[in-house]
């Protein structure tokens, strides 16, 4: 369904953020994108909404190539993505349904939504979505009196009333502390599998990843290193992606306090890498 | 410890021994120039007339007392022209600024070549000029009156709520811009969903701080024949009618303690 082909991103400063990706993503796929800061991950997203213009390569969705499209034409194929952002970029001074219904942007008219006069199709799209996301009591809040994951909330509410194909996640759960993002990460999964989204979710919360994708592309200076399952990303994978560092540290320490500890299972537990991360 | 601290002492100062010195000289030069403009500005003065300043002062003073409170069946036309210039003459300036500033911010041009230095130049001129010498210009182009008044504070204001209109456009959240923009938003969508929210608190402030502004402004206006109270202020000053100048001067201290009052409660109710 979405198909980059040796993506290149060169930004005028000089660096290389993108340096040949080639990445397919299937309907209904929910694929973690991890690697160092730096790594390129926000880029290749912005590049597939067209945030940014890729210096070369292809990148297509449904058929169509987004790096050549035009005004009206990218504002339609921008319809079919949605994107959920760490900061949550909601419009802070609008109210939340405002927010969720601006998702509705690219197919309502100008005076229309100038107007707040959305179609009622809408309107009940967006109440059900809120219900969904737990926040039905919050409909006429303004965005800047909510909550850090109230607000990731809101920012989901957004990127799925746009009925998208495809859902682009930068960073969900930076922002957030543990508990609510493991929430808003089951939240993102879990909608993906009930509406059938593919989704590409930027993380470096090696942990979260590897506990709700069901496949891992690791990227580093620009370049896929690392394409498979969760379950096989072992500490030479990892040292790979990030570099050079002791990924079994903490079990080395631990299993020398408690002398009769057998050695552990080789791959890395989700537990060991959140105190890792 | 003791030890370190008798042995040697570190010295500290703030400034070595030549910094001092230049500190002081220029000191010295400061106090010259003073003494120097001093004896410029004593030989320009009549001083007879700066000792007989007082008892002048008190003269007039004492003729202003008390205000002649039946003219000011004469002043409540003027009065009311004069808020009329200042509120829609601020009206006008905000229909012609928020264009110029959208042109002038850097983020929402449409060019940064061409266009944006444009609009800067409109601004920059509009802001140079004076209300003061706007109406003088004005009064012999269009003519005394009301709508000379208007025009001169419209002109007047467009560059200063442009200029600050659009330095708040530039200081604006750009992630949320991106975001509408990403969910397929038009151009004038995204201004009107990610844009406008941002800037309508700075929006309100600078425009009710510009009408408070004018209130002032306005009151003048009338020495040059822009119309409003500052007509009667000339005239009576000219006539040397000191009880309905005292009149006046409460009268616009009244207009603009009320501008005050007013735009207080319009910034704290929209911020």
């Amino acid at each position: 369904m979405l198909e980059i082909k040796q993506l290149v991103k060169k930004y005028k400063t000089g660096d290389v953020a993108l340096n040949g990706v080639d990445l397919k993503v299937e309907k209904g796929q929910v694929m973690a994108l991890i690697g160092p800061s730096g790594a390129g991950k926000s880029t290749l997203i912005r590049c597939v909404n067209r945030l940014e213009t890729p210096t070369s390569g292809e990148i297509w969705l449904n058929g169509e190539n987004i790096v050549k499209l035009r005004s009206g034409k990218l504002r339609k194929a921008r319809r079919n993505m949605g994107m959920i952002f760490q900061e949550y970029a909601l419009v802070e001074r609008l109210t939340v349904m405002e927010n969720v219904l601006s998702g509705r942007l690219g197919y309502v008219g100008f005076w229309r939504s100038y107007l707040r006069k959305f179609p009622q199709a809408d309107v009940q799209a967006a109440f059900r979505l809120l219900e969904k996301v737990g926040l039905e009591k919050m409909v006429n809040k303004r965005a800047d009196e909510l909550s850090g994951g109230q607000r990731q909330r809101v920012g989901i509410a957004r990127a799925l009333i746009q009925n998208p194909d495809i859902l682009l996640v930068d960073e969900p759960t930076a922002s957030l502390d543990p508990k609510t993002s493991r929430q808003i990460m089951r939240l993102i999964t879990e909608l993906c599998e009930e509406q059938q989204l593919a989704a590409i979710i930027n993380i470096h919360d090696v942990a979260l990843a590897q506990m709700f994708a069901e496949r891992i592309v690791g990227l580093r200076e620009g370049k896929i290193v690392y394409d498979g399952s969760p379950d096989d990303l072992k500490p030479d994978v990892l040292t790979e992606i990030y570099g050079e560092e002791d990924w079994t540290a903490v079990r080395k320490r631990k299993a020398k306090k408690s002398t009769d500890s057998e050695v552990e299972d080789e791959s890395v537990s989700a537990e060991h890498m959140a105190e890792m991360m | 410890m003791a030890e370190t601290l008798s042995s040697t002492p570190k010295v500290w100062q703030l400034r070595n021994r030549n910094q001092q010195l230049l500190s002081w000289f220029i000191w010295l030069l400061g106090t010259a120039l003073f003494v120097y403009c001093w004896q410029i500005v004593s030989e320009s003065t009549t001083w007879f007339f700066v000792w007989d300043a007082p008892r002048i002062a008190a003269d007039i003073g004492g003729r202003m007392i008390p205000p002649r409170w039946s003219y000011i069946n004469e002043l409540w036309e003027p009065l009311w022209d004069t808020l009329n210039i200042a509120t829609i003459g601020t009206m006008m300036a905000i229909v012609m600024a928020i264009p110029i500033a959208f042109l002038a911010a850097k983020n929402t041009t449409p060019s940064t070549k061409f266009v944006r230095p444009l609009a800067l130049l409109v601004i920059v001129s509009s802001r140079s000029i004076n209300s003061l010498i706007w109406s003088l210009l004005l009064v012999s182009i269009i003519g005394p009156g009301v709508v000379a008044g208007i025009v001169a504070i419209s002109l007047r204001s467009i560059g200063f709520i442009a200029k600050l209109l659009y330095e708040a456009i530039e200081e604006i959240d750009k992630n949320q811009v991106e975001a509408i923009s990403a969910t397929g938003a038009s151009g004038l969508q995204t201004l009107v969903f990610g844009i406008v929210p941002q800037i309508l608190p700075a929006f309100a402030g600078i425009t009710v701080f510009r009408w408070d502004i004018n209130i002032r402004e306005s009151t003048v206006l009338g020495l040059v024949g822009a119309g409003g109270i500052g007509l009667q202020l000339n005239a009576s000053l000219n006539v040397l009618a000191w009880p309905q100048v005292t009149l006046i001067l409460i009268l616009i201290l009244m207009a603009v303690i009320f501008s005050e009052w007013i735009s207080a409660k319009v910034r704290h109710a929209i911020i």
